[in-house]
C-alpha cells in the first residue's frame, strides 16, 4: 500500500491522522446484531457506545470479566489490617514506634484502663475495623474502575463529532479504531455502513 | 411514535401503573416517551430557567441558611451555655438532631443500594434525588456532634492524630465508633451518588450550549462516552458498591444506637435498639424521600417518570417499617415490665405518663396512628393524605429521638438529680437553620444537576431490552439471562 492507511489529507493540506470511524444506530437491536457481526468481523480495537449499559453487549463485543472485584477484595482487606493495627496498636501497646516521617516525637500508645474492659478488646474494635474495611473497599471499587477504565480523560477526538453527543441521550454507536490491524479507511466504513448504520463519519485526532 | 404528554393534559394519567397485574410488569415510564424525549425532560430542567417557585424556595432556605451560620458564630463566640442543655439532659437538642438528620439519609442508601440487591426497578426514578438528600441529610447530621463537642476548634481530637500528648481516641467507645461510621457512610454514599451520576453529567455535558456550563459538566463527567468496556466495569463498580453500602448503612444507625444502648441508663440500655434504630431511620427517611418526591414530580414536571406507582411503593416501604417502629415501642414496654428492674418500669411508665407525656403523645399518634391511612389504597394515591402521613412521619420521628433523649436523661437514679429540659430560642433556630442548610443544597442539586438517573431509568424502559434473534444463532445464555428482566422465561441453559 503506497500510503499509510491511518493518515488523511484534509482540505488544508497538512496531514491529519485518523483516529478511526464510527457508525450511528438508531436502536439497540440494531447495534446488537451490528456488534456481533464487527466482532466475527475480527476486530480487536473497537467499541459500542451507549447511553446505557445494554445488557448482553459484553457477550456480543467479547469483553472479558474484569479483575475489579479482586481490587475491591484486596483494598478491603487491607483496610481491615489498617483498622485492627490502628486499634491495637493505640489502646493494646505501650512500646515506641520511632522515627516516623514528620513526627516530632515517637509514637506509642495509648493504654488506659476503661471500666476493667482488657486492653485488647476486639468485640469492641470490630465496629472501627468494620468502617475501615468498608471505606477501602469503596475507594477500590471508584478508583479501581476509574483506573481501569483510563479516566478521567480530558481529550476524546469522538467528542469533537457533534453527532457523536447523541451517544449520551438517545443513539448508539460502534467505533472502528483506526490502529486495529484490520483497519482500512475505505473498506470498514462501508462494512458498517452495510450492517444498518444510518450515519458512518470519520473521526480525526 | 412517542407522544410527549405535557402537563395540562396529565390531570389523569392515561394508564394506571398501581394497578398489579400478575401476568406482566407494570409500567414504569409513562406517556410514551422514549430515550430521546426522557433525555430531553430531565436535562431540560437543569439547562432551562427555573421557575418563579424555585426562586421562592431558595431565598427561603438561603435565610435560614445564613441564621444558622450566624447561631454558629453566636455558639462559638458564647459557648454551649446558649443551648438548653443542663445536668441531667447534657444531649439535648444537638444530639436529637443528629439522630433525626442521620436517619432521613438511610432511606437514600436503602433506595439506592438495597433496593438495587433486590432488583427493584422502580428505584431508578426516584434513586437519584435520594441519594441527593442522603449526602444532605448527613451534612447536616455531622454539624450538630461538631458544634456540641464544646471547643469546636479541638473538634480534630475525634480523629486518631499522633499528638504532642501521646493520646489517642478511645476505641472502646461507641461515640468513637460512631466518628468512623458516619464518616464513612457520608464518604461512601458521596462516591455512590457521584458514580452514579457521572453518565449524565455526560448527558449535559453534550447537550449544555453554556461555555461555563460545557467546561464544567465536562470536567465532572471525567470524559464519560458510553464505552461499552466502560459500563462493564462500571456496573461491576456499581454493584460491588451497592453490596458494600448495604451492610454499611444498616452498619451507621446501629452504631448510633451504640451510643444510647451501650450506656447504662435505663431507657437506653436495651438489646432491641440497633434494629429498632434502623427501621426507624428507613421510616423517616422514606417520610422525607415521600416530602420532596410528590411536589418535585408536579414542579420539575415528571409525572411520567415518577409515576403514582412509585410514590405507592415508597408509602408501602414506609407502613411497613412503621410497623416495625410500632413494634418495637410496644416490645420496649413489654421487657421493661418483664425485667422486673425497678429503674426500667419507672422509665418507661415516666415516658409515657410523666411531664413529657406531650412528646410522647405526639410521637405515638406521628408515628403509629397518623400513617395507619396508607393502608387504604386510595390514600397513598392522594396527593393531600400521602403528604399528611409523610408529614406525620417527619415529626413523629423527631418526636422519638426527644423522648428517647430528653425522657431518658432528665429522671436520672437519684431524685435529688432530677431536672426538666427547656429549650432555648437558639435550639430551635438551629434545628429550623438545619432545615436550611439542607434546602438550599437540595434546591441547588435540583438546578444544576441531573435530578433522575437517565440512565438507569432508560434500562428498564421497554425499547432497552427489544432484541430480536436471528434465525440458527447460536445460543448465548449471558445474553438471555439479563437480570433486569427476572420474569424472562429461560428456555434452554444447556449451552453453558
Amino acid at each position: 500500500m503506497a500510503q499509510d492507511p491511518s493518515t488523511i489529507e484534509s482540505a488544508t493540506g497538512s496531514e491529519q491522522i485518523l483516529h478511526g470511524v464510527i457508525a450511528e444506530f438508531e436502536t439497540v437491536n440494531d447495534v446488537m446484531h451490528a456488534a456481533k457481526k464487527t466482532r466475527d468481523e475480527g476486530f480487536k480495537h473497537w467499541d459500542v457506545h451507549s447511553p446505557f449499559p445494554i445488557h448482553g453487549i459484553d457477550a456480543a463485543i467479547g469483553i472479558r470479566p474484569t479483575i475489579l472485584p479482586w481490587i475491591v477484595l484486596i483494598c478491603g482487606l487491607t483496610g481491615m489490617c489498617a483498622g485492627l493495627v490502628l486499634a491495637i496498636g493505640t489502646m493494646a501497646t505501650d512500646f515506641d514506634v520511632p522515627g516516623l516521617p514528620g513526627a516530632a516525637a515517637p509514637i506509642h500508645g495509648y493504654t488506659f484502663m476503661i471500666s476493667g474492659k482488657p486492653f485488647n478488646s476486639l468485640p469492641a474494635y470490630i465496629p472501627v475495623v468494620f468502617e475501615l474495611t468498608i471505606l477501602l473497599s469503596a475507594f477500590g471499587a471508584v478508583f479501581g474502575m476509574l483506573l481501569l477504565n483510563r479516566l478521567p480523560k480530558l481529550y476524546n477526538p469522538l467528542l469533537k463529532s457533534v453527532n457523536f453527543r447523541r451517544s449520551t441521550a438517545d443513539r448508539f454507536f460502534i467505533e472502528v479504531q483506526a490502529r486495529d490491524r484490520r483497519f482500512d479507511q475505505d473498506k470498514t466504513a462501508k462494512f458498517l455502513e452495510g450492517l444498518g448504520a444510518v450515519s458512518v463519519e470519520l473521526i480525526e485526532d | 411514535m412517542a407522544t410527549i404528554t405535557t402537563q395540562h393534559e396529565m390531570d389523569r394519567p392515561l394508564v394506571d401503573n398501581t394497578i398489579d397485574d400478575p401476568t406482566q410488569r407494570a409500567q414504569l415510564v409513562l406517556g410514551g416517551n422514549d430515550f430521546t424525549t426522557v433525555t430531553d425532560k430531565v436535562t431540560g430542567i437543569a439547562a432551562g430557567k427555573p421557575p418563579i417557585g424555585w426562586w421562592i424556595a431558595f431565598a427561603l432556605a438561603l435565610s435560614l441558611l445564613t441564621m444558622l451560620g450566624a447561631l454558629i458564630g453566636y455558639l462559638f463566640t458564647t459557648g454551649v451555655g446558649v443551648w438548653g442543655n443542663n445536668q441531667p439532659v447534657s444531649w439535648g437538642f444537638p444530639i436529637i438532631n443528629f439522630v433525626f438528620w442521620v436517619g432521613i439519609g438511610h432511606a437514600g442508601t436503602l433506595i439506592s443500594a438495597i433496593l438495587f440487591l433486590f432488583r427493584q426497578n422502580w428505584r431508578t426514578a426516584i434513586n437519584r434525588f435520594a441519594e441527593a438528600m442522603t449526602i444532605f441529610a448527613v451534612m447536616c447530621a455531622g454539624l450538630f456532634p461538631g458544634i456540641h463537642v464544646g471547643r469546636p476548634w479541638l473538634a480534630y481530637w475525634l480523629a486518631p492524630v499522633p499528638n504532642q500528648m501521646g493520646m489517642w481516641p478511645q476505641f472502646r467507645s461507641p461515640l468513637l465508633w460512631d466518628v468512623f461510621a458516619v464518616g464513612t457512610y457520608a464518604t461512601v454514599s458521596l462516591l455512590f451518588w457521584y458514580v452514579g451520576m457521572v453518565p449524565d453529567l455526560a448527558t449535559l455535558r453534550d447537550r449544555c450550549k453554556n461555555k461555563y456550563g460545557q467546561m464544567a459538566y465536562g470536567l465532572f463527567s471525567l470524559g464519560w462516552t458510553g464505552s461499552s468496556r466502560h459500563w462493564h466495569r462500571y456496573e461491576k463498580a456499581y454493584l460491588l458498591l451497592a453490596a458494600l453500602a448495604t451492610p454499611l448503612v444498616l452498619s451507621v444507625h446501629s452504631v448510633v444506637s451504640f451510643d444510647f444502648a451501650v450506656a447504662q441508663l435505663p431507657g437506653w440500655h436495651t438489646t432491641i435498639f440497633p434494629p429498632y434504630f434502623v427501621a426507624g431511620a428507613i421510616y423517616g427517611g422514606f417520610a422525607m424521600v415521600i416530602t420532596l418526591a410528590v411536589p418535585a414530580r408536579y414542579i420539575l414536571g415528571l409525572r411520567d417518570l415518577i409515576t403514582d406507582r412509585h410514590i405507592e411503593n415508597c408509602c408501602k416501604v414506609m407502613l411497613g417499617t412503621g410497623m416495625i417502629v410500632a413494634y418495637a415501642y410496644s416490645i420496649e414496654f413489654f421487657v421493661a415490665w418483664y425485667s422486673g428492674h425497678h429503674y426500667e418500669k419507672y422509665a418507661f411508665l415516666n415516658r409515657a405518663l410523666g411531664p413529657y407525656q406531650w412528646a410522647y403523645g405526639t410521637m405515638i399518634f406521628c408515628n403509629i396512628i397518623g400513617p395507619q391511612i396508607l393502608w387504604f389504597k386510595w390514600c397513598r394515591r392522594n396527593v393531600f393524605t400521602i403528604m399528611f402521613a409523610a408529614m406525620c412521619v417527619n415529626v413523629g420521628m423527631w418526636f422519638e429521638r426527644f423522648v428517647i433523649v430528653v425522657t431518658s436523661l432528665h429522671r436520672d437514679f437519684l431524685p435529688s438529680s432530677w431536672a426538666m429540659f427547656k429549650p432555648t430560642w437558639v435550639d430551635i433556630g438551629m434545628l429550623v437553620g438545619s432545615f436550611g442548610l439542607f434546602f438550599t443544597f437540595f434546591l441547588l442539586f435540583c438546578k444544576f444537576l441531573p435530578v433522575i438517573a437517565m440512565a438507569e431509568i432508560k434500562t428498564v424502559m421497554p425499547q432497552a431490552h427489544d432484541i430480536v434473534h436471528e434465525p440458527g444463532e447460536p445460543y448465548n445464555p449471558d445474553e438471555d439471562q439479563a437480570d433486569y428482566r427476572p420474569d424472562h422465561p429461560i428456555t434452554d441453559r444447556e449451552g453453558r
